[in-house]
């Protein structure tokens, strides 16, 4: 009897992890397939039965795909619109979510609901008169256009204030009686309080910045403007069948933040739990 | 007194200009665009104020379609992701030493650009060369025409949705498979109840609450899909549209047939189903804070 219980643990446990292992299989795959395809040559590519791995890896794929295509354009305008949208959201996000949590004025309340309620709106709602703003403003293909618009984020405001709530009051008024200013107070206790918090919330950013698709395609038109996901997309329309530089030129894009992934997933994990249990 | 009162809104003026140019203004402006008939953008002329968009929109088959599809995928998507999610959070939180190592692989689909992924999912349905036909033959299955057959479609964007939101779901059920109190296992283990009682009676009730929400954030996400589409049919939405969703309808009439105030109308319709599921998260979400 007890044997039996002990063989049918095992069998539980043996179960268990071939499930989890399939499932691991299922999740990898996609990104396996795209570094394997990306270094094979175009006759292991529609071989049959498809082989795992290239016999010789084609590292040269990389160069023709790089060289097909102005990336290196592509990939210097991801890095300055993302740069500066974290850049912008982490400014506006302290601020605000310091006046939320510390300082008293006329109406606050109303205006945090007012933030707050605008989570409501999908995005994919604002982007047609967004679109005819940006005309308006004769901002098409330009950094602006793909930067100005996402500096600010209800949502991480939401978020960080609920940390800096967490901060003791009685910190703030210690400050205040050694006449500390606010702005002072903000910089030099808040953030270095909530560095963690702040941490996180840029690395989402980022990672979102980077991946955005639809707006920078929108609002730009020439080449120098494109931003990597824009230029992925015009490559792949116009590598036709190269099926090996398009998913080299698909490594190109997804490969940084896979790596920014798994050095810093402790904050990325983590921000996106308290988004998420707290949103 | 007064310097004093309104020096938040000094601090708040960066996000407030912000939200009223490109959210608040928008949104207006969208409402009002939905009820002008052959609006043009390029140089605000409209030849008739009414319901003209919306009975465009409700006559078109192809939004009709979209509705339809967005809604197969909201009922497929959904509960499949959701199963599966808890599934394996459940298994990966019984794990002690590798916990960290599945955590890390299953996240990684919600990190990644979903059209840079969408492009390599669409290699793998390829009905030639692709993985997935491949594998199947295996099984003895024809190769399926997955990108070329409008009634495959779907089924292949559904696929591909479902492993991309799966990480997401895994996430915050084990954030809340933390929450709840070892005592309860402990003693589930001492009265020797078998596993699956523990499952059913302890770890679903225990995660109802999360699994309400992730079910809620998955359908508003599902009722946006756009970028999955996009890629998977490269900047199509599949054969015959047969994989047409809302959003991609709206994009659709707006970027490329210019008819701006059908997508308004078409993107406020959008509005009113995310604004009946926002209020259904803030009920559940309210009354797990109480």
């Amino acid at each position: 009897m007890k044997s039996n219980r002990k063989i049918a643990n095992i069998i539980a446990e043996v179960l268990k992890y071939v499930i989890l292992i399939a499932g691991s299989v299922f999740t990898i795959l996609p990104f396996v397939w795209m570094i394997s395809s990306s270094l094979k040559t175009p006759a292991e590519l529609v071989q049959v039965p498809p082989a795992l791995f290239p016999e010789v890896p084609q590292w040269l794929n990389y160069k023709s795909a790089w060289e097909a295509a102005p990336f290196a354009r592509y990939l210097v305008n991801t890095i300055i619109v993302t740069i500066c949208t974290t850049a912008g959201v982490l400014v506006t996000t302290v601020l605000s979510a310091f006046a939320f949590s510390r300082l008293n004025f006329p109406g606050k309340k109303t205006v945090f609901s007012l933030f707050l309620a605008t989570l409501m709106i999908p995005g994919e709602m604002l982007i047609i008169t967004n679109y005819e703003t940006i005309i308006k403003l004769k901002w098409i293909d330009s950094y602006r256009a793909m930067i100005v618009p996402w500096i600010s984020s209800a949502f991480y405001i939401y978020l960080l204030t609920r940390f800096f709530m967490q901060v003791p009051e009685s910190l703030y008024l210690a400050a205040k009686v050694d006449k500390c200013s606010d702005f002072k107070y903000m910089i030099k206790i808040m953030v270095p309080m909530n560095k963690q918090a702040i941490f996180s919330i840029a690395i989402l950013n980022i990672i979102s910045s980077w991946n955005a698709f639809l707006w920078p395609l929108l609002v730009t038109n020439s080449q120098e403007m494109r931003v990597l996901s824009n230029g992925l997309v015009r490559f792949q329309t116009e590598a036709g069948s190269s099926t090996e530089l398009i998913m080299a030129a698909s490594c190109i894009l997804v490969m940084p933040i896979i790596i920014i992934y798994l050095f810093l997933r402790k904050y990325i994990i983590e921000g996106v739990t308290r988004s998420g249990l707290k949103g | 007194m007064d310097k004093k009162s309104f020096k938040g809104y000094l601090y708040l003026l960066p996000s407030i200009i912000i939200m009223v140019c490109f959210t608040l203004y928008p949104l207006v402006r969208a409402i009002i665009m939905s009820f002008l008939g052959d609006y043009s953008i390029i140089n605000d002329s409209y030849n008739s104020i009414g319901f003209e968009n919306y009975k465009a929109l409700f006559s078109d088959p192809d939004f009709g379609k979209s509705l339809i599809n967005t809604a197969i995928y909201v009922v497929c998507v959904v509960p499949a992701s959701i199963i599966l999610s808890l599934l394996f959070a459940v298994l990966i939180n019984s794990c002690k030493k590798l916990k960290a190592l599945f955590q890390t692989i299953y996240f990684l689909p919600y990190v990644t650009s979903v059209i840079a992924i969408g492009i390599v999912w669409r290699w793998m349905f390829n009905s030639n060369y692709g993985l997935i036909n491949y594998v199947l033959s295996i099984f003895g299955v024809e190769p399926i025409q997955w990108l070329n057959l409008p009634e495959y479609a779907m089924p292949a964007l559904i696929i591909f949705a479902i492993w991309k939101s799966m990480a997401f779901n895994i996430l915050i059920f084990l954030a809340g498979l933390q929450t709840i109190p070892e005592d309860l296992y402990r003693a589930a283990r001492i009265d020797s109840t078998p596993r699956l009682r523990v499952f059913t009676r302890i770890t679903v009730p225990s995660l109802a609450p999360m699994i309400v929400y992730s079910s809620v954030i998955g359908m508003i996400g599902a009722f946006k899909v756009y970028n999955e589409v996009f890629s998977l049919f490269q900047g199509k939405a599949g054969p015959a549209n047969s994989a047409m969703t809302i959003v991609y309808y709206i994009y659709d009439k707006f970027y490329n047939s210019y008819k701006y105030g059908v997508a308004a109308a078409g993107s406020v319709v959008l509005f009113l189903i995310i604004l009946a599921l926002t209020q259904i998260q803030l009920k559940v979400t309210g009354g797990r804070k109480k």
